[in-house]
């Protein structure tokens, strides 16, 4: 008889697992037996501590964790998700249970095999980046490399390869004080791919970001899986982020792991109620802030003795548009003109004619108000409303239409 | 109670002969170790002419704190010179140098030990604040006993006066470095030495560099007092100020001390701060 065709192994079979998890326990206290005794028992965690001053952190996970997937750990703070992230690489000792990196089960490891594994196989990234502030970026991204010995050329080298895949390498010898969050960010995650490991643990790492850059970075690290498969374990407490890039999501209550699924599987089929809760309270309109969705996409004039009218009239008929911003020098806003107010101002003949065509309903936004407190106003605005920060300078204005997609775009 | 005596005068009296007894080997080992450093350097700047001193002093003034200062130094050094002090403001120099040397070369450990170690900062604790609050002149008494008069017996119990706040504040900038860093040390697979000299002491330096400075200026106070054993220096100006209640001497000489103070003061405070400091913390962390 002819064999069959061959078919490629792993088209269909499950992706091997790469972590897994085995009635994982971690109790912070004395008594950390008769905590777990009592979990088992069936007892509340405020029985238990209550009665032994033991808080459990991480009550009897098991779940498996595929090569090559990015797997998110989601729950509320204080659920033990961060605690748990740290059981993987052991920066928390487990009470109990077995963690099997490729079937090997870490918990039972020496501190010098510990060492190793860390050096090897895994690193982390920081909610707040942590990156050391004696050193440059690129001793920064190096310092894995260097902990495990490796000669400053070869490590050097290393790290600016990191540091350029993720488009850093230009900012090598900086503090990294010198840089803005997102790029520090960048940085952690530099040195943490440069000692190339198998296994990536992110803890809340673009939490601390703003929204936009929190985008972005979620793009950076799929486009960096997608040119390097690694197994990423990435904390979140954000719900949207979850979806994004999760290939499958853990979601995390008081300790217990709730729910493992891809995020359809989540969405369509909750395993209770404070699943469910976190969809109800996605609401796009109070996380983002007028100065995130906010675009110079408005004319600019800028105020100063003997700007010319007509110049300026001719500037919005070049881009097509119906209104102006005008700004001082300093870029601090002084209003907004529309071409029939500017005109009207030019033909009366008057000194200061920007002063006499100021639209009389135009209000700036501040940068730092949240969506749903702006929504109304830029509703009924005839014209894009201009926002401005703190220091009333002028951040960019929000039309309508922008409004309407900003918050389409997040809905889903 | 007027009469009632516990004998703890009597203890203490005891122990001193006792070591007086049975360690003088070993106390002459000490005395000729310390001996070395404080002679060694004395003897390089007392040697250093007087233009030579005052160049190199206004330079690291110049280097450290900026033109301004290095008129004041200048100015300082020269009236210290004018008033005819200045071969016994560098023997107090000297001594406050080899003081603060050898304070470091035992706190700074010291301190270490106590940030890892809940133990030993237990047992520390106290024995710093004896070292702290204990009146300066009674360790002139056995240290006088056991080494002699002269520069080491004072380098010895400035040592002792003046080393606490150096083992304080590096225990203190250790324990204090932030989590995530400690984490992120460890998660890049650190070893405890690593992660003390990659990790903990970079961050802990602007710490250690303020308890240097602290230590410093211990040292020249005790310095001054520690003439009364022989010490020598600028405390000798003030002791022969007092003793014929020379109004003028005493005031020169303390003169003198004030303005080292505000010298050595600037110039070791500014290798604790961050703006300054960055090429010193280079040089320590290129080498860690």
């Amino acid at each position: 008889m002819e064999p069959e065709t061959p078919t490629r192994p792993g088209d269909d079979a499950p992706p091997p697992v790469k972590i897994a998890l085995r009635n994982v326990f971690k109790v912070f206290g004395d008594q950390p037996d008769d905590a777990i005794r009592m979990v088992r028992e069936g007892r509340t965690k405020d029985e238990i501590h209550a009665e032994t001053g033991c808080t459990v952190g991480v009550n009897d996970a098991s779940f498996d964790i595929h090569a090559g997937e990015i797997f998110v750990i989601m729950g509320l703070s204080g659920s033990g998700k961060s605690t748990l992230l740290r059981l993987i690489n052991r920066l928390i000792e487990p009470s109990a249970g077995a963690i099997l990196v490729e079937g090997q089960d870490i918990t039972r490891m020496s501190k010098r095999e510990l060492i190793e594994l860390r050096r090897r196989d895994m690193s982390m990234v920081f909610q707040s980046f942590a990156l050391l502030p004696n050193r440059t970026v690129l001793d920064n991204a190096a310092f894995g490399l260097e902990v495990a010995g490796v000669a400053e050329a070869e490590r050097h080298a290393k790290a600016m390869a990191a540091l350029r895949g993720v488009g850093l390498d230009a900012y090598a010898q900086s503090r990294p004080d010198q840089l803005s969050g997102g790029m520090k960010q960048r940085v952690g995650l530099a040195r943490a791919l440069a000692s190339e490991p198998t296994v990536l643990l992110m803890d809340e790492a673009f939490s601390a970001l703003d929204p936009l850059i929190r985008t972005e970075m979620q793009d950076e690290l799929l486009r960096l899986q997608s040119e390097q498969s690694r197994t990423i374990i990435f904390v979140s407490h954000d719900l949207d982020e979850a979806m994004r890039i999760g290939d499958r999501i853990a979601i995390m209550q008081h300790g217990v792991v709730v729910q493992v699924g891809t995020p359809d599987e989540i969405v369509t089929k909750p395993a209770n109620d404070y699943v469910r809760s976190f969809f109800r309270n996605v609401d796009v309109s109070q996380v983002f802030r007028a100065g995130d969705i906010a675009r110079e996409t408005q004319v600019t004039l800028i105020e100063r003795r003997g700007m010319a009218i007509p110049a300026a009239l001719e500037r919005m008929r070049r881009h097509d548009r119906d209104f102006a911003i005008v700004v001082g020098r300093d870029k601090k806003y002084h209003g907004m003109v529309s071409a029939e107010s500017l005109s009207r101002a030019a033909r009366s003949g008057e000194a200061d004619p920007y002063h006499r065509a100021f639209l009389a309903d135009v209000q700036p936004i501040d940068a730092a108000d949240t969506l749903s407190d702006v929504m109304g106003r830029v509703a009924q605005s005839p014209h894009p409303v201009p926002v401005v920060d703190a220091e009333r300078r002028y951040v960019g204005s929000i039309s309508k239409s922008a409004l309407l997609m900003s918050l389409d775009r997040s809905g889903n | 109670m007027q009469d009632l005596d516990l004998g703890i005068g009597d203890g203490a009296d005891a122990v001193v002969n006792y070591v007086l007894d049975h360690f003088t080997p070993a106390l002459d080992g000490i005395a000729t170790g310390i001996g070395f450093v404080t002679d060694g350097i004395r003897d390089g700047l007392t040697g250093l002419p007087l233009p030579v001193a005052v160049i190199a002093i206004a330079l690291l003034a110049l280097w450290r704190v900026g033109w301004k200062f290095a008129l004041f130094a200048i100015a300082a050094l020269l009236l210290i010179g004018g008033m005819g002090l200045w071969e016994r403001m560098m023997e107090t120099l000297s001594l406050v140098l080899a003081a603060t040397l050898i304070a470091i070369a035992l706190g700074v450990p010291l301190g270490i030990a106590m940030a890892r170690s809940n133990a030993v900062q237990m047992v520390a604790r106290p024995a710093l604040d004896l070292m702290q609050t204990m009146p300066a002149f009674v360790y002139l008494i056995p240290a006088a006993m056991f080494f002699g008069l002269g520069a080491v017996p004072g380098t010895i119990a400035t040592v002792i006066f003046a080393m606490p706040p150096v083992v304080r504040l590096t225990n203190l900038g250790i324990r204090q470095v932030h989590a995530e860093f400690i984490e992120a040390g460890l998660a890049f697979g650190c070893t405890p030495t690593q992660l003390l000299l990659k990790v903990q002491i970079p961050n802990a330096l602007p710490s250690i560099m303020a308890g240097i400075n602290q230590t410093i200026m211990l040292s020249l106070s005790m310095v001054v007092i520690a003439s009364m054993i022989g010490a020598g220096g600028l405390g000798n100006t003030v002791l022969t100020g007092i003793q014929r209640l020379d109004v003028g001497t005493g005031f020169e000489g303390g003169l003198a001390v004030v303005v080292l103070a505000v010298l050595l003061d600037r110039i070791t405070q500014s290798f604790g701060q961050a703006g300054h400091g960055f090429r010193f913390r280079q040089l320590f962390a290129g080498r860690g």
